[in-house]
């Protein structure tokens, strides 16, 4: 990045940290949700990203983690500090299951993205049929009014706002980190030649795992998150196809193996989908599916004008980041 | 007869599997060629069951004779996609393939759900609750015809593929590109035509199907998702494959709907699919790559 790029930066990270002090509740909300997305995108990313895995049935790992974290603290009390460590465990595992099945019968491509959305299939329809966790009639969280725990994420809304953020920056750094080291070069190039990679030595289907194996875990507190935030889970909805599409939406808008590219998009996103809502309430006009509509339209159109997303778009635009050539 | 009544559920499965097939033949014909995953497939097959339910409704059309009309209206749909949007993207990475077909898909339901709304429409039929004696069997007069229609379709498509010019020179393309290209094929014709085709054949399986299931928006993701589990199930890119891989989805579901509960009926279809992508991934009729 070059200096402009990271005051820039600066400036949208301090303005998120004291937003809370001059947004109303529903400014927080929305922000919190904006934030979520980006943690998930983020988490993606990882895997489509950096190393060019196309999971297209990401929401599983969302859903793992949210269930396994409120399972632990409805039945047995565990709170999801803790419980965050089962959940990231069982997501890993899930996760490394399906690309050991992938990557070790040479599923590629096409395969593997459709080997991901049978699993969160899988996970839908199993979920709705398990009793314990409330089967299709859902399952619910204990809500308190005014409580203040924040030791088993019980409280305000602003509790969770800060939260999320910690999150946002923390896997944001963690991206960082990873993607300049021996492991993220492997991942790049494992993704743009994996013949070239494997000539030279790089382990293809030890990268991949890996690249899984991070992208599950980040995935799975994001489900957490979710699990202690809305307090009710439903396998049709969290485990649905159509919920797996919204969560890759911001990276994809954003911008592919960016770094920034998934927050940006879910800051286009999810304020872009809020005034649709409120314009459509106020003018009456509010049929069920425009809003998705307007989302498919959304997609094809940046697709089509921005295939690289936004992000990299504007960036150089706006001379953020070192153009090629410009040295340092 | 206990024996009799699992025959039954089978050949049942069967001929609803002949109509699920010849959906994912529409998807395979635009994947061998076109080298495009068509996310949106199971939207066009709701759209087609909405022409034929519509067509029923106002004209009082058999959907069996409805068909045809459903199949022009989609191969017009499918042309102009191909020319307009997908041709732009034949050369680009998969992933954004993916996601512009995500998004024409997303474009395609919703705007279903906005005219349609999201209840059920059914299609009545004179013969809506005949049976067939057939040997020890009896089959639904509505299933027997869906899935004869079902082959007769998918023997005109085998044949126009393996006779006429067009269709060799479609295979041409599907074989080696540059290759069609040098000895002065029409790529991009052919690419668009063989969208077009696809469109039409999961629109005529829409058709058929409305026979037999109510049309709801909400069915063209799972028919989307179902008809890729039958195409890698019976090999990507072979027609026979699809066929057979129908057959055989259809049938496990109707046994696993029976024997278990129906809700569970598509899990079924999943574990296949992953037994398949384990043993064979290249699927039953599949060539390795």
């Amino acid at each position: 990045m070059t200096g402009r790029g990271l005051v820039l930066l600066a400036l949208a990270g301090l303005l998120l940290a004291v937003a809370p002090l001059v947004g109303d509740r529903y400014v927080v909300s929305v922000l919190t949700t904006v934030l979520w997305f980006a943690y998930v995108g983020q988490a993606w990313n990882v895997m489509m990203g950096f190393s060019g895995l196309l999971s297209l049935g990401h929401t599983l790992y969302v859903g793992l983690g949210a269930y396994v974290s409120a399972a632990l603290f409805v039945h047995y009390g565990v709170g999801p500090w803790a419980g965050m460590v089962p959940a990231m465990l069982v997501a890993v595992a899930v996760g490394t299951f399906i690309g050991f099945l992938g990557f070790r019968f040479g599923v590629k491509g096409v395969h593997f993205s459709l080997l991901t959305i049978a699993f969160a299939e899988v996970a839908r329809i199993g979920f709705d049929h398990i009793q314990w966790l409330g089967g299709s009639g859902g399952f619910f969280l204990p809500v308190e009014a005014g409580v203040s725990d924040p030791l088993n994420l019980r409280g305000s809304p602003l509790l969770f706002y800060y939260v999320i953020l910690a999150l946002v920056v923390g896997a944001l750094a963690l991206s960082r980190v990873l993607l300049h080291s021996r492991l993220g070069y492997q991942w790049l190039a494992v993704r743009e030649e994996p013949e070239a990679a494997e000539a030279v030595g790089v382990d293809l289907f030890r990268a991949r795992m890996t690249a899984v194996a991070v992208s599950s875990a980040l995935t799975a507190l994001g489900g957490v998150f979710q699990a202690f935030y809305f307090n009710n889970l439903f396998p049709e909805q969290v485990f649905s196809m159509g919920r797996s599409i919204e969560i890759i939406l911001p990276a994809i808008v954003g911008g592919i193996g960016t770094l920034i590219g998934p927050i940006l998009g879910a800051f286009i996103l999810t304020p872009l989908g809020e005034a649709l809502t409120f314009v459509l309430e106020e003018s009456g006009f509010d049929l069920p599916g425009l809003k998705q509509l307007f989302y498919g339209v959304a997609l094809v159109v940046i697709v089509v004008f921005r295939p690289e997303g936004v992000w990299p778009w504007l960036a150089r635009r706006l001379r953020l980041v070192r153009q090629p050539g410009e040295g340092a | 007869m206990p024996i009799d009544y699992y025959l039954n559920i089978a050949a049942s499965g069967l001929l609803t599997g002949l109509v699920y097939g010849l959906a994912a033949l529409g998807l395979s014909v635009i994947f061998g060629v076109v080298r495009v995953v068509n996310f949106a497939h199971g939207e066009m097959m709701v759209a087609g069951m909405y022409g034929a339910v519509l067509l029923a409704g106002f004209l009082g059309l058999d959907p069996l004779l409805s068909a045809p009309i459903v199949a022009v209206l989609l191969f017009g749909c499918g042309w102009v996609l191909q020319r307009g949007l997908v041709n732009k993207f034949v050369e680009r990475p998969e992933h954004m393939q993916f996601i512009l077909l995500l998004g024409i898909a997303s474009i395609l339901v919703n705007a279903m759900l906005m005219m349609f709304g999201p209840d059920a429409r059914n299609v009545s039929v004179p013969y809506s609750f005949d049976t067939v004696e057939v040997g020890p069997l009896l089959l639904d007069a509505v299933r027997l015809r869906a899935g004869a229609a079902a082959i007769v379709v998918a023997a005109a498509l085998f044949a126009f593929f393996r006779f006429s010019r067009t269709g060799k020179a479609i295979r041409a393309c599907a074989d080696n590109p540059l290759g069609a290209r040098v000895v002065g094929l029409n790529i991009d014709g052919l690419y668009a035509l063989t969208f077009g085709i696809g469109a039409a054949v999961v629109g005529i399986a829409g058709a058929l199907m409305s026979l037999l299931v109510d049309a709801r928006p909400q069915l063209a993701p799972e028919y989307t998702l179902l008809s890729f589990i039958i195409v890698i199930v019976g090999g990507l890119g072979s027609l026979p494959g699809a066929l057979l891989g129908g057959m055989l989805i259809g049938v496990s579901e109707a046994l696993a709907g029976f024997l278990l509960m129906p809700s569970l009926k598509s899990l079924f279809s999943y574990a296949v699919l992953i037994v398949v992508l384990l043993l064979r991934p290249q699927g039953l009729l599949g060539k390795r790559s």
